[in-house]
C-alpha cells in the first residue's frame, strides 16, 4: 500500500498559448504536474501562491490558483475532476492535448467511469 | 448574402489591429489580465480549460463557401484540424494561442468574417431562423433586420459595458425556429392586414441558472421604430440591471424583478425622452442590405423531381435521409438539405477542415454557395434542386455526413462541457455519444419520431437543456459526475422550461433512463403524437413512475 | 491633476468642493451631487462657474433641471466594466447639456473613443497610462456604425457615408 501526502500545488495557464502549467520546486513552470511543488503545510501553499504571483506580474502565466492534490504512486494526482482533466485533454479525443502529447499526468479524470 | 462595402472591410481591419495592440501589450504586461479579460472577450477570446479557445461570429448563421474553407484553413492552421460549430450559430476553435490571434482575426478580415463581441458584456451575435428566407412558412426573410441590428451593435459605445451579456434573436416565421421568446430580446415578424410589416418585440427570455420564457413589451413595432426602440430597451438595461451579483445580472432579472408592466413603463418612457430623430439613414440602409437577400435566380421546375423519386426508390439509405433531413422550401422543386453532424457516436456539432470544404464544395455546386449554421449545431444548404439531392447525399455519405437523423433523437445538442470548457461542472460529449450509440438504430428513431434531446455540462446551459423536449443537466455530486433530467422544454413559439424529473442519475445510468423515458411514451402516445405534445397532454407523472419505480 | 482634452494634457482649473467645506469666495466650483442638491440656490448666486461630481446611479433626468446652470459634469466610473456612465452622458446630450463632460475613475484607454462618442470631453486619467498609450488609443477605429451620437471624435458614420445625400444627423457644438 502506497502512502499519499495530501496538500496543495499551484497551476495557471501560460499566458502566451494558454497551456496549462505547473509551478515546480525550482521555480519553473512545468506542463506535467507530476513535477509540480507539493506543498504539505499551509505556510509552504502560500510561498507557492506568492512566487507564482510574481510569474503573473512577469507575464509568464496568468491567473494562478491554489488546488488540492496528493502524491500518490510516483505521481501527482490533483483531487478534483476539472483538474486532473486539464493533466490529460478532452476524454472525448485522446488523440489531443496533454495526453496525446506525453505531458499527461498519470490518474484519469472521471475515475470508475 | 450580405457582402462587405470597403467601409465594412476598413472596419474589421482596424479593429484587427487594435486587439493585436492589445494583446501585444498584455504580453508585454502593460495590460494586466483583468484589463485584458474585457478586451479580449469583446473578440471572442475566452481562455479554457487546456487552451484559448476562440470564436469566430457567423453572423445569423449565414456563411458563404469561400468562409467556410477559410473556417477550415483557420482549423488546420492554428487549431488541431477541427471546429465546433455552436447552439448559436457560432463556430468554436479549442486550442488556439493568444500570440496568433490577431493573425487568425486577420484571416478572418480576409474573408469578410471577424470574432467582435461573440464574447464579453455586450450585445453578442444575432440569431435566426436557419431556414431563413428557403423555409416554406416564412412571411419574409428575418436576415436584412438580422445584417442591420449587427452593424448597430458592433462596438456600440453606449452599450459595450452592460451588466451582463446580451443575446438577440430574430425571426422571419410564425413556427419560430430561433428561440426567440428565451433570448434577451426577441423579435418575431408579423403581417397586418393590409400587408405591413412589424415586429413582435419581446424582452427577458433566458436560460441559464434561472429560466424564463421573455415577456411580450411590443406586439406590431414599425420596422422604422427598431433601432430607436432597442436603444430604449438597452438603456433602461444598462442603468438599471443589477451590477452586484453576476448571477442576477441579465436582463430577464430586470424584467422580472420591476415586473413586466413597469419594465415596459421605464422602456416606452425612455423611448418617448429619445429625440424624435429622423431614420430616413436607418431605412436607406434597410433597404441597401435588403438587395444583397434577394432571393437566388430559382429555375422553374416542376414539384414532382424524377430523379429524385427515382433514387428513393433505388436506394432505401437515401430514401430514409431525404425522409428526415429536407425541409420544406418555398419553391417547388427545391428543398432545404440539413446536414447532420451527429454521426453516431460521434461529437455533435464538431466539424474537420476536410468536412468543411466538402460542405462549402456542395454549397458552390447545389446551393448558391451559401451554407447555415442551426442551433442544433448542424449544416443546411438552403435552396438545393431535388434533382440534386441524391448527388448531395452520396457526397455526403463518402464523407460521414449522412446520419439521417435530423430531428431524431439521434440529433442531439450538446455543449462542449468538462472536456474542454472551464465553466463545466460535468461532461457532456460522452453522455451525448452513449445516447446516440444505444439509438443507432435508426429504424428505432424514426419510430420515436421528431424530438429534441439537449445536454448542458453546466448551469449555464450553453447546450440549452432548459427549452430541451428531453433536457439533461450535467452537475458535480461530491466531485463525481451526476445528471439530471428534465422533460417537456420547448423553443418554438409555444416555448416553455423543462421540469426537473426527480433525483438524478449517474453518467453510466442516463441511457437507460432516457430508453425509459422515450419507451414509456411509445406506450401512452396517440397515434402520431410527437413526444411534446404526448408530454404536454399526460404531464411528467407516467415518466417519473417509469423512472424511479422501485425494480 | 491634469486632465486630458483633444489628446493633449491640460490643467483642472477647477475647484473642488467636498460636502461640507467652506465654498471659496470666488473662483469655478464643482461640487458633489447632495450638495447641489441642498444649496442649488447659495451656488447658482455665486459669479464663477458651476459643476457637479454626479453618480451613476441615480438617474440623468434629475440632473435636467439643473443643466442650463452647469458648465461640467463629472461622471465617475467606479470599475471600467461599469457601463452606466456612457448611458448617462448620452442622455445629457439628449437633454440638450452642451458643457463639459468628464470622465474620472476607472478607464482604460482603449474606452477612450466609446466615451468621447457619447459626449465626455475630457478626462481625469491618473498616473496608470502614459499619455502616448491614450493619444495612440483615440485613433484605433476611424468608423462606426451607429448614428445619434454626439460624437467629440472624428470618426465617420458609415451609415451616413453611405446615404451621402441624405440628411446628417445634426451635431450641436459641444464645451469649447
Amino acid at each position: 500500500m502506497s502512502v499519499s501526502e495530501k496538500g496543495q500545488i499551484v497551476t495557471a495557464n501560460r499566458l502566451r498559448d494558454g497551456i496549462a502549467v505547473f509551478l515546480t520546486r525550482s521555480g519553473q513552470w512545468s506542463e506535467k504536474i507530476d513535477e509540480a511543488a507539493l506543498a504539505l503545510e499551509p505556510q509552504a501553499a502560500a510561498a507557492l501562491e506568492s512566487r507564482a504571483k510574481l510569474d503573473e506580474e512577469a507575464t509568464l502565466v496568468t491567473g494562478p490558483y491554489l488546488i488540492d492534490a496528493e502524491r500518490r504512486d510516483g505521481g501527482i494526482r490533483a483531487a478534483h475532476i476539472r483538474e486532473r482533466m486539464r493533466t490529460l485533454g478532452p476524454t472525448v479525443r485522446l488523440d489531443l492535448g496533454k495526453q496525446a502529447e506525453g505531458t499527461a499526468g498519470a490518474f484519469a479524470a472521471p475515475e470508475g467511469v | 448574402m450580405y457582402r462587405y462595402d470597403e467601409f465594412d472591410h476598413q472596419f474589421v481591419r482596424e479593429r484587427t489591429a487594435q486587439f493585436r495592440d492589445q494583446a501585444e501589450r498584455r504580453l508585454k504586461g502593460e495590460l494586466t489580465e483583468d484589463e485584458f479579460r474585457p478586451l479580449r472577450l469583446m473578440n471572442g477570446l475566452y481562455l479554457q480549460l487546456h487552451a484559448y479557445m476562440l470564436r469566430v461570429a457567423i453572423p445569423y448563421g449565414t456563411l458563404s463557401g469561400r468562409q467556410m474553407r477559410q473556417l477550415a484553413l483557420i482549423a488546420e492552421k492554428w487549431d488541431k484540424g477541427y471546429g465546433h460549430f455552436t447552439t448559436r450559430q457560432n463556430i468554436q476553435y479549442n486550442w488556439i494561442k493568444l500570440e496568433d490571434t490577431a493573425d487568425i482575426l486577420a484571416a478572418l478580415a480576409d474573408v469578410e468574417m471577424h470574432a467582435i463581441q461573440t464574447s464579453g458584456n455586450c450585445i453578442r451575435n444575432v440569431t435566426t431562423d436557419h431556414w431563413a428566407g428557403a423555409a416554406a412558412d416564412e412571411i419574409s426573410d428575418p436576415r436584412p433586420i438580422g445584417e442591420l441590428l449587427r452593424q448597430w451593435s458592433s462596438l456600440h459605445p453606449e452599450f459595450s459595458f452592460l451588466p451582463r451579456k446580451f443575446k438577440i434573436a430574430v425571426t422571419g416565421a410564425p413556427h419560430d425556429r430561433a428561440a426567440v421568446k428565451v433570448h434577451d430580446i426577441g423579435l418575431r415578424m408579423h403581417k397586418s392586414d393590409t400587408g405591413e410589416i412589424g415586429w413582435e418585440v419581446i424582452v427577458g427570455g433566458g436560460q441559464g441558472r434561472t429560466p424564463i420564457v421573455g415577456v411580450t413589451v411590443r406586439d406590431f413595432l414599425p420596422e422604422h421604430e427598431l433601432i430607436g426602440y432597442l436603444e430604449a430597451i438597452m438603456r433602461v438595461y444598462n442603468l438599471y440591471g443589477r451590477r452586484d451579483n453576476k448571477y442576477k445580472a441579465r436582463i430577464k432579472i430586470l424584467v422580472h424583478e420591476l415586473g413586466a408592466e413597469k419594465f415596459k413603463s421605464e422602456v416606452e418612457a425612455e423611448y418617448a425622452r429619445k429625440p424624435q430623430a429622423t431614420t430616413a439613414v436607418e431605412e436607406r440602409e434597410l433597404k441597401r442590405i435588403e438587395a444583397y437577400f434577394a432571393p437566388p435566380a430559382f429555375e422553374k421546375l416542376p414539384r414532382w423531381s424524377h430523379a429524385f423519386e427515382e433514387a428513393k426508390v433505388k436506394n432505401a439509405n437515401f430514401a430514409r435521409w431525404a425522409r428526415n433531413n429536407l425541409g420544406p422550401h418555398q419553391v417547388e422543386g427545391y428543398t432545404i438539405v440539413n446536414i447532420s453532424l451527429k454521426p453516431e457516436g460521434g461529437i455533435p456539432g464538431d466539424a474537420s477542415a476536410d468536412q468543411m470544404r466538402l460542405m462549402a464544395d456542395l454549397a458552390g455546386k447545389y446551393s448558391h454557395d451559401e451554407l447555415r449554421v442551426s442551433h442544433a449545431q448542424n449544416i443546411v444548404l438552403a435552396h438545393v434542386k431535388k434533382d440534386d439531392a441524391f448527388t448531395i447525399w452520396q457526397a455526403l455519405d463518402a464523407a460521414g455526413l449522412a446520419a439521417a437523423n435530423y430531428g431524431l433523437v439521434g440529433d442531439i445538442i450538446a455543449c462542449p462541457g468538462l472536456d474542454y470548457c472551464a465553466l463545466a461542472t460535468a461532461r457532456a460529449i460522452p453522455i451525448a455519444q452513449s445516447i446516440s450509440r444505444k439509438f443507432a438504430d435508426i429504424d428505432k428513431q424514426e419510430e420515436i419520431g421528431p424530438i429534441k434531446l439537449n445536454i448542458s455540462g453546466c448551469i449555464n446551459a450553453c447546450g440549452h437543456h432548459h427549452v430541451g423536449h428531453i433536457g439533461i443537466l450535467g452537475l458535480d455530486k461530491k466531485g463525481e459526475e451526476f445528471y439530471q433530467i428534465t422533460l417537456g422544454g420547448s423553443s418554438s413559439e409555444s416555448a416553455s422550461i423543462g421540469t426537473i424529473l426527480g433525483p438524478g442519475f449517474a453518467g453510466h445510468q442516463v441511457p437507460d433512463a432516457i430508453e425509459k423515458i422515450l419507451d414509456t411514451y411509445l406506450q401512452l402516445r396517440n397515434p402520431g403524437e410527437e413526444f411534446l405534445s404526448a408530454y404536454r397532454r399526460v404531464g411528467a407523472k407516467p415518466f417519473k413512475e417509469a423512472l424511479y419505480a422501485a425494480a | 491633476m491634469p486632465l486630458l482634452k483633444n489628446n493633449t494634457l491640460i490643467s483642472d482649473t477647477w475647484i473642488h468642493v467636498g460636502l461640507d467645506d467652506q465654498l471659496p469666495e470666488a473662483g469655478d466650483v464643482i461640487v458633489p451631487w447632495a450638495r447641489l442638491l441642498r444649496e442649488f440656490e447659495l451656488l447658482s448666486r455665486r459669479t464663477g462657474k458651476l459643476g457637479v461630481v454626479f453618480t451613476n446611479a441615480d438617474r440623468a433626468e434629475a440632473l435636467a433641471t439643473f443643466l442650463p446652470r452647469l458648465s461640467v459634469v463629472v461622471l465617475p466610473f467606479p470599475a471600467f466594466v461599469d457601463g452606466r456612465a456612457y448611458s448617462i452622458a448620452r442622455q445629457l446630450r439628449d437633454f440638450g447639456y452642451r458643457g463639459e463632460i468628464r470622465g474620472t475613475g476607472n478607464v482604460l484607454p482603449d474606452q477612450l473613443q466609446f466615451m468621447l462618442q457619447v459626449g465626455f470631453d475630457t478626462f481625469d486619467i491618473g498616473e496608470r497610462f502614459p499619455l502616448s498609450a491614450w493619444q495612440a488609443a483615440s485613433k484605433q477605429m476611424s468608423l462606426a456604425y451607429q448614428r445619434g451620437l454626439f460624437r467629440r471624435s472624428a470618426e465617420a458614420e458609415i451609415w451616413t457615408e453611405r446615404h451621402t445625400d441624405a440628411e446628417p444627423w445634426l451635431e450641436q457644438p459641444h464645451a469649447g
